[in-house]
């Protein structure tokens, strides 16, 4: 019987600094076993839990894209026992690695769709996942137009800022970057929150949109209205939720909300799927 | 199916022989009360147990278990990387489990055996143990199995029903596994089995009768979950409550759990311990937002998980056995009975209902 | 004993109807012998269902923590204590309070009344001096004064020590009790000796928390065994890490407890861990000539410095 509580061994190939107050690391790993790697074969949208021997596991989004071969990225954020632990590690340091866990983002319900992806703060790893999925040339004729709005507090707290910069010059993607706020004289994209950038420049969905939101519970409390006015119906309204977890894989009972596990029946669920949960998220 | 007569007089001897092929697990007095624990070379269990305090639920999912181990030592060749342990999982009986606790097991299997994942753990420690259980014949009065899905004669996760005869047990073999203990023990006389059926038949509807205590369940499928979440006797049902773990522990179809990783000098495990959705910070996040950071929410997530929740996701009744621990250690006094007619007696459109 | 209960249902009727309190926490008749689940009451209705019988052991000021409402509270001598001890650590306040007194001459003691009979006890009665218990096939006549809760049988201080109101004349208190016999049989055992007298004691521990719970003391948000950076306990069964939790358990609620005995009371496999609790305030009373939870003036020992304070162990 395959035991879904050993992890595969990884290897810390690089660590990125990416934001301002260092709070939140991009880890890059290796797989000892290349044959793991095939194992871990996975979609965006999906989590894994990262093991770190002798602190414990934390359930981190999948960063990178299953078109990026030979590593797989995560970008944690420095909250708890084991994320600072983590992030006092180094380059070349072994841990491990679970997964790939939960459910993705619902690629063939996506096809020949309009998508907008709306992003606050942290949250944003799976979409970067799901960006990266979808311009890839074998996949970006699968989908029509795709709009991206993301913010963050500062423009120094902005994840995967360089890959930001690039999409925001391709044309077959709509990117709009916010800020809450900043006195940077030289910053060239929007300034207002998620919820505000989102009523100006997200387009008013047809039958064929869908909006995938991942972000703080006040950012989506404040977004779906927002969504509402916009004529998105909430079935096709994708949320991926976060949950305290341990085992991630259904069986500690830990993350139910109502008769669903965040970590096997989702992270990924539609409004219309949530509406008829408890709010215990 | 075999029916085998046990005199009483070849019990001990059989018992005996099965050490020779079996760990033997029974209950045994110790004090005040029944426990289930390993029975030593010429220990026989106590049949004359009502129930055991703690249900044998720990036989087969330890409350403390290492998963997997690790070295610390950056010299050793595989540190750091998480491996399997070795794990004993020979032949085990658990000699005169009530019906109640077997199906629990059934139940809890629905969470640990499922199409996508299978813990190697709890499935390997319940493929290899017998339950050889014990019918009841005077049920306590905080018995409600036969509302509960099951009763004090069912057979559902049983290898071997016993029913007492006076002077001999009759032994209705109800799977491969009990057939084989039955022989191992050296249990032969075979009994016609409609002799035998009408036997078990007739004292089963006597012990049915006695069970006084009846939770009603028929309409919880299809209440809306929203709806009896906000339902307005979580107040005063949750009052009493002290966020303990008794319940929990003491439930046979309980099973949430906890991973930690205890490490000591340069090596350490990965454990799992119980963990109770009754404890504060069981849903607690990194961020210190809690989901259920209140009394009622996570008294109501109980009573929701075990009577609704369960109900809706796996379509074969509430996660409860009517084995009654609950009810008669809950320090408080916590009634799951209660709660359940009231859940099953809640009608949206109406503002108020008993309490 | 028995009538109090008209006083108590009179009293908390007149206080929820003037408004002097929101809710009067007290206990309603419970679903199994010898139990009654706390309860609180809104309305006249609600008032009815109040119960007072010798089944009523357990802390009902453990309800009160960081509560805002206006509440009357049904308290018996070491209840009223444990009142004292909050308002003094700040964990309710005394204008939000109606202490309902009541005097108390013991609470029966379910763990031992059912270990005396093999078979299952369906029902509990009582009069003034008896407890009738009844099974299938049993029916038994018991002296209350012989199966009272140890701390009860020991109690010192049966009379609220505040109050609002009383819900009868006071009762005698008891003299010349030796509070510490078994106490003091622990401390006579060798160091080997009484490490093996622990893990006895402490074997049975499943780590439910019930004891911790069910005491009024502990109220700390996140408790030292939840703690994870860093972890000061384990969470297993380890003999350590449960000898751990109920060590430093005593020694927090040391200079604190009153001995209500809700612990003993709450445990589902019947630990007898008030030899922990007895041992410290046997401790506090001869080295500081303390009792816990008496006075409303004073701040308990460990709280504070007093120049005379025993420094003998300062070697």
């Amino acid at each position: 019987m395959q035991n879904p509580y050993l992890p595969y061994p990884i290897r810390i190939d690089d660590i990125i600094i990416e934001s301002e107050d260092k709070n939140l690391k991009t880890f890059k790993f290796v797989f000892l076993n290349p044959d793991d790697e095939r194992k871990f074969s996975y979609k965006s949208g999906q989590f894994a839990e990262l093991s770190v021997t002798g602190k414990g596991e934390i359930p981190i989004g999948i960063a990178s894209s299953p078109t990026e071969k030979g590593f797989v990225k995560f970008t944690v954020n420095k909250v708890g026992l084991v994320s600072s632990y983590l992030h006092a590690m180094k380059i070349g340091d072994i841990m491990g690695i679970r997964g790939p866990l939960g459910n993705c983002f619902p690629w063939e319900r996506l096809e020949g769709k309009n998508v907008v992806i709306i992003g606050g703060g942290f949250a944003f790893t799976t979409l970067r996942s799901s960006i990266i999925y979808m311009l890839d040339p074998s996949n970006r004729s699968k989908f029509r137009d795709i709009h991206v709005i993301y913010g963050a507090r500062t423009p120094g707290m902005l994840l995967y800022r360089d890959e930001l910069i690039e999409w925001e010059k391709r044309d077959d993607i709509n990117m709009h970057i916010t800020v809450d706020g900043t006195d940077d004289p030289n910053w060239k994209y929007n300034i207002g929150f998620v919820p505000t950038i989102t009523e100006k420049k997200a387009p008013p969905a047809g039958k064929d949109s869908f909006a995938i939101v991942c972000g703080p519970p006040i950012m989506i409390k404040f977004t779906q209205p927002v969504l509402d006015n916009l004529g998105y119906s909430h079935d096709k309204i994708i949320l991926s939720l976060e949950n305290r977890m341990k085992c991630g894989i259904g069986m500690c009972g830990r993350c139910n909300i109502g008769k669903e596990f965040v970590c096997k029946d989702g992270p990924v669920f539609t409004l219309e799927q949530l509406n008829k949960t408890p709010k215990e998220y | 199916m075999k029916y085998i007569k046990i005199d009483k007089k070849k019990w001990a001897s059989g018992i005996d022989a099965l050490t020779k092929s079996y760990r033997l697990y029974g209950p045994v007095k110790e004090e005040a009360f029944h426990n289930f624990k390993e029975l030593e070379k010429g220990m026989l269990p106590d049949l004359t147990c009502l129930n055991t305090r703690l249900s044998p639920k720990s036989l087969i999912y330890p409350q403390s278990e290492a998963l997997l181990e690790y070295s610390l030592d950056g010299s050793q060749k595989d540190h750091h990387i998480m491996k399997e342990i070795d794990k004993d999982y020979s032949p085990r009986a658990v000699i005169g489990i009530r019906p109640c606790d077997a199906k629990a097991f059934v139940l809890v299997g629905k969470n640990f055996d499922t199409p996508e994942y299978k813990d190697p753990y709890w499935l390997l420690s319940y493929e290899a143990t017998t339950l050889v259980g014990q019918a009841c014949e005077s049920p306590c009065s905080t018995c409600f199995c036969t509302t509960a899905g099951c009763g004090p004669y069912h057979e559902e996760g049983l290898d071997i029903l016993l029913v007492d005869g006076d002077d001999h047990y009759l032994a209705k073999a109800l799977s491969e596994k009990g057939e084989k203990l039955l022989s191992a023990a050296g249990w032969d006389e075979s009994v016609q089995a409609a002799e035998a059926e009408s036997q078990i038949e007739s004292k089963k509807q006597a012990a049915e009768k006695k069970i006084a205590s009846i939770v009603h369940t028929n309409k919880l499928r299809d209440i809306d979950t929203t709806k009896l979440y906000d339902a307005p006797f979580w107040e005063d049902v949750s009052f009493s409550c002290i966020n303990c773990g008794t319940c929990t522990y003491v439930c046979p179809t309980c099973w949430c759990f906890d991973i930690q990783d205890e490490n000591r000098g340069k090596s350490g495990m990965r454990m799992r311990n119980w963990d109770s959705c009754m404890f504060p910070l069981f849903t607690v996040h990194g961020s210190g937002h809690n989901p259920r950071g209140t009394k009622l929410h996570r008294v109501r997530q109980r009573f929701m998980h075990k009577l609704k929740y369960y109900v809706d996701k796996y379509d074969s009744g509430i996660q409860c056995v009517g084995c009654g621990r609950c009810v008669r250690l809950c320090p408080v006094n916590i009634d799951i009975r209660r709660i359940c007619d009231l859940m099953n007696s809640f009608n949206a459109s109406e503002d108020a209902c008993a309490v | 004993m028995l009538n109090y209960i008209d006083r108590i249902k009179e009293i908390s009727a007149r206080l929820l109807k003037d408004c002097s309190v929101e809710m009067v926490i007290g206990f309603r008749k419970g679903s199994v012998p010898m139990m009654n689940e706390p309860y609180f009451a809104k309305t006249a209705e609600d008032v009815e269902r109040l119960v007072w019988d010798s089944n009523c052991g357990i802390n009902l000021a453990n309800y009160l923590t960081d509560r805002k409402e206006k509440i009357g509270i049904i308290a018996k001598g070491c209840d009223s204590r444990n009142i004292v001890t909050h308002i003094i650590e700040n964990k309710i306040k005394r204008e939000q309070l109606v202490i309902i007194g009541v005097p108390c001459k013991g609470m029966i003691d379910k763990h031992k009344i059912s270990s005396m009979f093999d078979g299952e006890i369906r029902e509990v009665s009582e009069d003034e001096n008896n407890i009738v218990v009844r099974g299938h096939d049993f029916k038994e006549v018991l002296n209350k004064k012989d199966v009272l809760q140890q701390n009860c049988a020991l109690c010192i201080h049966r009379n609220p020590v505040i109050h609002d109101e009383l819900v009868a004349d006071p009762v005698e208190e008891q003299q010349d009790v030796d509070r510490y016999a078994d106490v003091r049989e622990v401390e006579a055992l060798a160091p080997a000796e009484k490490w093996n007298y622990f893990g006895d004691l402490l074997s049975a521990c499943v780590r439910c928390y019930a004891c911790r719970n069910a005491c009024p003391l502990c109220y700390c948000p996140t408790c030292f065994v939840d703690e994870s950076q860093p972890q000061w306990v384990g969470k297993s069964q380890d003999p350590i890490d449960v000898r751990t939790f109920h060590f430093l358990r005593a020694f927090h609620c040391a200079g604190r407890c009153t001995d209500c005995g809700a612990c003993e009371r709450a445990c589902p496999v019947g630990i007898n861990m008030r030899v922990f609790t007895k041992k410290l305030e046997k401790d506090c009373l001869e080295l500081f000539e303390w009792e816990a939870g008496m006075s409303l003036d004073e701040r308990p020992p460990l709280d504070t410095y007093k120049p005379g304070d025993p420094g003998d162990f300062i070697k």
